[in-house]
């Protein structure tokens, strides 16, 4: 018998899942249409590898993350491309996302499929690529790309491998189902995940109230080393830190991973998938869905290909669009709800709950939080929720976060039992929101400001250095003027002082004489002589200004522009412009000089 | 078609503030009952004055307030307020100092403060603490003497006319000091023996107060067992109190006995529905065994050396001022942490 732990707080909401056990999984079947998210995993988004028109086949790869942490996405059906276009996808704020739209052309036809034999023959590595080509990613919670997960940092053994079929929430039947009728496929799942991970421990753990399931799996594990765990049900058994809780003893440390203990959890869904990829070779295409909730007259279990509508399963499932008063996608605890039945099924989607206003009632209007713990009782992660919701409501996110407010699970359970009816987890997500988006300002801000920081540090640095090679030059014209000055003196002193003296003085008489007839030539000669001069020069002066001018009009739009944008570079550019006035001035001063020059002489040739 | 846009979780199943509150007014059924058996119907008036008056001064703030009178008033919290001075003043306590007690209680306490949820003291012993301060004489002179409703009580229209008239004494033959006082102020120079000669004590250890204060503790153990309180304040309140008694007033020609202190008084009343006033208790586990410790300690100081016989009201205003402190200093470790975080967060600096 399996040692289990208990864990803190806990709720036991109504069950409300014997409703979709009655018939066994059906096959939805082919829709019109499917919608392919790209994006339908934690990490970075796909990106088509298909262009509107194509024909592609079942199983064939329309969509890969090439660069980054994901997993592709595959073509369902055999069918054509109708479009690439952002879609409604399922998410709680209701938004569009980019997706591949699949006409399915009815023959099913499946692209040429490699099963492997003998995954032992091959290197872990080369499986766990088969693993992520096969666009598995985790189908219980997050969508985590499974190949990554199975791959812990090196310095981690995995011990336990946990196999999580708790299915704590309300309504979900989905893993119920999988493993009354798909034993044997997750315990070879999960044999092809043992053998990558090699722990010492494999336990499938499984909530009591699922006696059939549990008698499923004794009989697939049964002769293997596989341990299986009834565990008690109380909400939120299946969270992941919970269930490891109970199986171990031992707590998954905040920030940290299940990993940094040794653990690792996996989904029943997923360990069917892993099957069906090595054995079948057939990727992740498709997935059980639980169609539920008292707008629907035959609810019950369906194996839907990923991205058929919610509309379509909803209809199988014998919708009464009058009843239909919330659609949640998900269990009652944390599931989210949606705003249109147009939305595909998707990688992680477990369950899609249609219910009527009387069974999921509007809350009753909040009213003041009187501490009276009934919150703290339940909380599964021993926090204070009535604190965390002071603090979130009076904004200080500050005291929210010394309280822990990141290591919330978001199950419910506090908001379940507040009898004030305050929906304290939005608040915890208010306040996670906010503070997420303070410390990604403060990131912003502490880059501006080493920005700005290097960029000075830049700028003395130049400046020094600039001020360096000035005085290295005014030492090096220094020195050569003393070496020309030594060199001089050298000669002087070798040579004979009288004939230099003598012939210097030759020298200047020379000069003085040029200079006495060149000024005698000059005077007649000067005014015919500038005129001739003059006018080519005033034309070169009119071409420089035009040229200053133009030159100052592009720095000033340039630097209108820079203020406009705020750019750093603004005050750069009013020195530029300042400069440029200055040429401008000073090529207009040098024009109107010259063009008095040119207007006086004419007067003075008269004179003359 | 449009669906309902809810955040999760969808499904709820809390007990609402308003039956929680029903069940508070329940719990103290037997002690009221106890009250009114071996004090006649003073209890019982006050009560149903207190309540009324509290009904009707939550409506009144609600409407200055602009908030919705029916909404706040249906969730029961000022009935309980009101309920809880009526089990507490003396049971001839003219109308005018029980009103004066709801209203400050009401108004001031827990309105002025921001209403339900908002008030840092308790609403109830604020209004106690007040008029026990400003009118000792009423406060003090008021208490009935033992005496079964129907045999020696005064009946009640008698009960009712007094305590409609505007003085501040009821008939002497009516009343007598309470246990506490009665052996706080004899003890000093008589023995145990002889103080408890008095008729207030009855042959057990303090007359009719024992069946009040048994009354409140089943009703307490009533309240602990549906979940509404958790067993810590009260535990924390008793064990702070009889460790007290037991390292201090062991010789009981000095002091008052143990039993005394534990089933005469207010003890029992104030553990279990009065200490535990969630908004103006301590938050965790710890933190509440803490501050219900604080009281009984407290109340034990001030009945011993203190000047007022009974020190419930005062020990509980007293520790209301520590929750906060409390609070920072005891929260729960949170899964996946070493240990919890106590104290502040401290500022970063930048």
């Amino acid at each position: 018998m399996t040692q289990l732990w208990d864990f803190a707080g806990g709720i036991h909401p109504a069950e409300n899942k014997h409703q979709s056990t009655a018939l066994p999984i059906r096959a939805a079947g082919i829709p019109d249409r499917l919608v392919l998210p790209l994006q339908q995993h934690i990490g970075e988004p796909a990106a088509a590898i298909v262009s509107v028109g194509d024909r592609v086949l079942k199983g064939e790869k329309i969509a890969d993350v090439t660069n980054g942490m994901g997993v592709p996405v595959h073509a369902p059906t055999s069918g054509v491309i109708e479009s690439i276009a952002e879609l409604p996808v399922p998410h709680p704020s209701g938004m569009n996302d980019w997706c591949i739209t699949l006409k399915p052309d009815g023959e099913d036809q499946w692209t040429a499929r490699q099963p492997v034999s003998d995954y032992r023959s091959l290197e872990r590595n080369q499986v766990l690529e088969l693993i992520r080509d096969g666009g598995i990613s985790g189908m219980g919670g997050a969508g985590f790309p499974t190949n990554i997960k199975l791959r812990p940092p090196r310095d981690r053994k995995v011990d336990t491998l946990i196999l999580n079929g708790a299915e704590c929430e309300p309504y979900i039947t989905a893993d119920d189902m999988t493993m009354r009728e798909q034993a044997d496929e997750i315990v070879a799942g999960l044999k092809v995940m043992a053998w990558i991970l090699r722990p010492e421990r494999c336990v499938i753990a499984i909530e009591d109230n699922k006696p059939e399931a549990v008698e499923a799996m004794r009989a697939a594990t049964k002769g293997t080393q596989i341990e299986l765990a009834a565990i008690p049900t109380k909400y939120p058994s299946g969270g992941e830190k919970q269930l490891i809780q109970i199986l171990t003893g031992m707590e998954v440390p905040s920030g940290g991973i299940p990993a940094d203990i040794g653990v690792m959890c996996q989904n029943i869904g997923t360990a069917v998938a892993v099957s069906r990829l090595i054995f079948e070779g057939r990727p992740l295409i498709s997935r059980i869905v639980t169609i539920t909730g008292e707008a629907v007259q035959e609810p019950g279990n369906f194996e839907a290909l990923i991205g058929t509508p919610v509309q379509y399963l909803l209809d199988q499932a014998g919708l009464q669009p009058e009843k239909v008063n919330r659609l949640v996608l998900g269990g009652p605890m944390m599931g989210y709800t949606l705003t249109t039945t147009a939305v595909p099924v998707i990688k992680t989607s477990n369950c899609v709950i249609a219910a009527t206003a009387a069974e999921l009632p509007t809350p009753p209007p909040e009213q003041p939080c009187i501490r009276c713990g009934e919150c703290a009782e339940v909380c599964p992660m021993e926090l204070l929720p009535q604190q965390l919701f002071w603090y979130s409501k009076a904004a200080e996110f500050e005291k929210a976060e010394h309280l822990n407010l990141f290591d919330c699970i978001e199950c419910g359970a506090c908001s379940y039992v507040c009898p004030s009816s305050i929906p304290l987890v939005q608040y915890y997500r208010y306040a996670k929101g906010e503070i997420r988006v303070q410390r990604a300002e403060q990131l912003k801000a502490d880059r501006a400001r080493e920005r700005f920081e290097a960029r000075q540090e830049r700028l003395e640095r130049e400046q020094q250095e600039k001020e360096q090679r000035r005085k290295e030059r005014a030492k090096a014209a220094a020195e050569a003027q003393a070496k020309k000055k030594a060199e001089a003196e050298k000669a002087a002193t070798e040579g004979d002082a009288v004939d230099e003296r003598s012939a210097k003085a030759a020298l200047v008489q020379q000069a003085l004489a040029r200079k006495k007839a060149k000024t005698e030539v000059a005077k007649p000669q000067a005014p015919a002589a500038e005129p001739a001069q003059e006018k080519p020069d005033l034309e070169a002066l009119e071409k420089q200004l035009a040229q200053a001018q133009s030159k100052l009009e592009t720095m000033q739009g340039m630097l209108e522009d820079a203020k406009a944008q705020q750019a750093d570079n603004v005050e750069k550019l009013e020195r530029a412009v300042a400069k440029n006035h200055d040429r401008v001035t000073r090529a207009e001063e040098a024009l109107a000089d010259a063009r008095q020059q040119l207007a006086s002489q004419p007067e003075s040739q008269s004179t003359e | 078609m449009a669906f309902a846009q809810q955040s999760s979780p969808h499904a709820h199943h809390a007990r609402p503030t308003s039956r929680v509150m029903l069940w508070v007014i329940i719990a103290a059924l037997p002690g009221l009952f106890a009250q009114t058996v071996f004090f006649g119907w003073g209890n019982l008036i006050n009560v149903v004055w207190c309540v009324a008056l509290a009904m009707a001064c939550e409506a009144a703030i609600l409407k200055l307030r602009n908030k919705p009178i029916g909404f706040f008033l249906k969730d029961n919290t000022a009935a309980v307020t009101g309920l809880l001075l009526g089990l507490s003043l003396p049971q001839f306590a003219p109308w005018w100092v029980s009103g004066i007690a709801v209203v400050s209680a009401i108004v001031v306490a827990k309105q002025l403060y921001g209403g339900l949820g908002s008030n840092p003291f308790n609403p109830a012993m604020v209004g106690y603490a007040l008029v026990l301060i400003s009118f000792p004489v009423a406060m003090t002179t008021n208490w009935a003497e033992p005496a079964l409703l129907w045999k020696g009580a005064p009946g009640f229209s008698e009960t009712l006319s007094t305590i409609a008239s505007a003085k501040q004494t009821a008939v002497d033959g009516w009343t007598m000091a309470t246990p506490l006082d009665e052996y706080k102020h004899k003890i000093a120079n008589r023995t145990a023996a002889e103080v408890l000669q008095h008729p207030t004590f009855g042959n057990g250890i303090a007359r009719g107060w024992e069946w009040v204060n048994a009354g409140f503790l089943a009703g307490g153990l009533l309240l602990v067992l549906l979940r509404i309180i958790t067993w810590h304040i009260p535990v924390g309140f008793l064990a702070g109190l009889a460790a007290m008694s037991l390292a201090f007033g062991s010789n009981a020609d000095q002091y008052a006995p143990l039993s005394m202190h534990l089933l005469a008084g207010g003890t029992m009343l104030g553990a279990f529905f009065i200490a535990t006033d969630p908004v103006s208790a301590a938050t965790s586990h710890q933190g509440k065994l803490i501050y219900g410790a604080g009281i009984g300690v407290l109340i034990y100081l001030i009945r011993t050396w203190g000047s007022y016989p009974d020190a419930v009201a005062f020990s509980v205003l007293l520790m209301n001022f520590a929750v906060p402190f409390i609070d920072h200093y005891t929260p729960p470790r949170t899964y996946g942490h070493h240990k919890a975080r106590r104290g502040v967060p401290s500022r970063k600096q930048g």
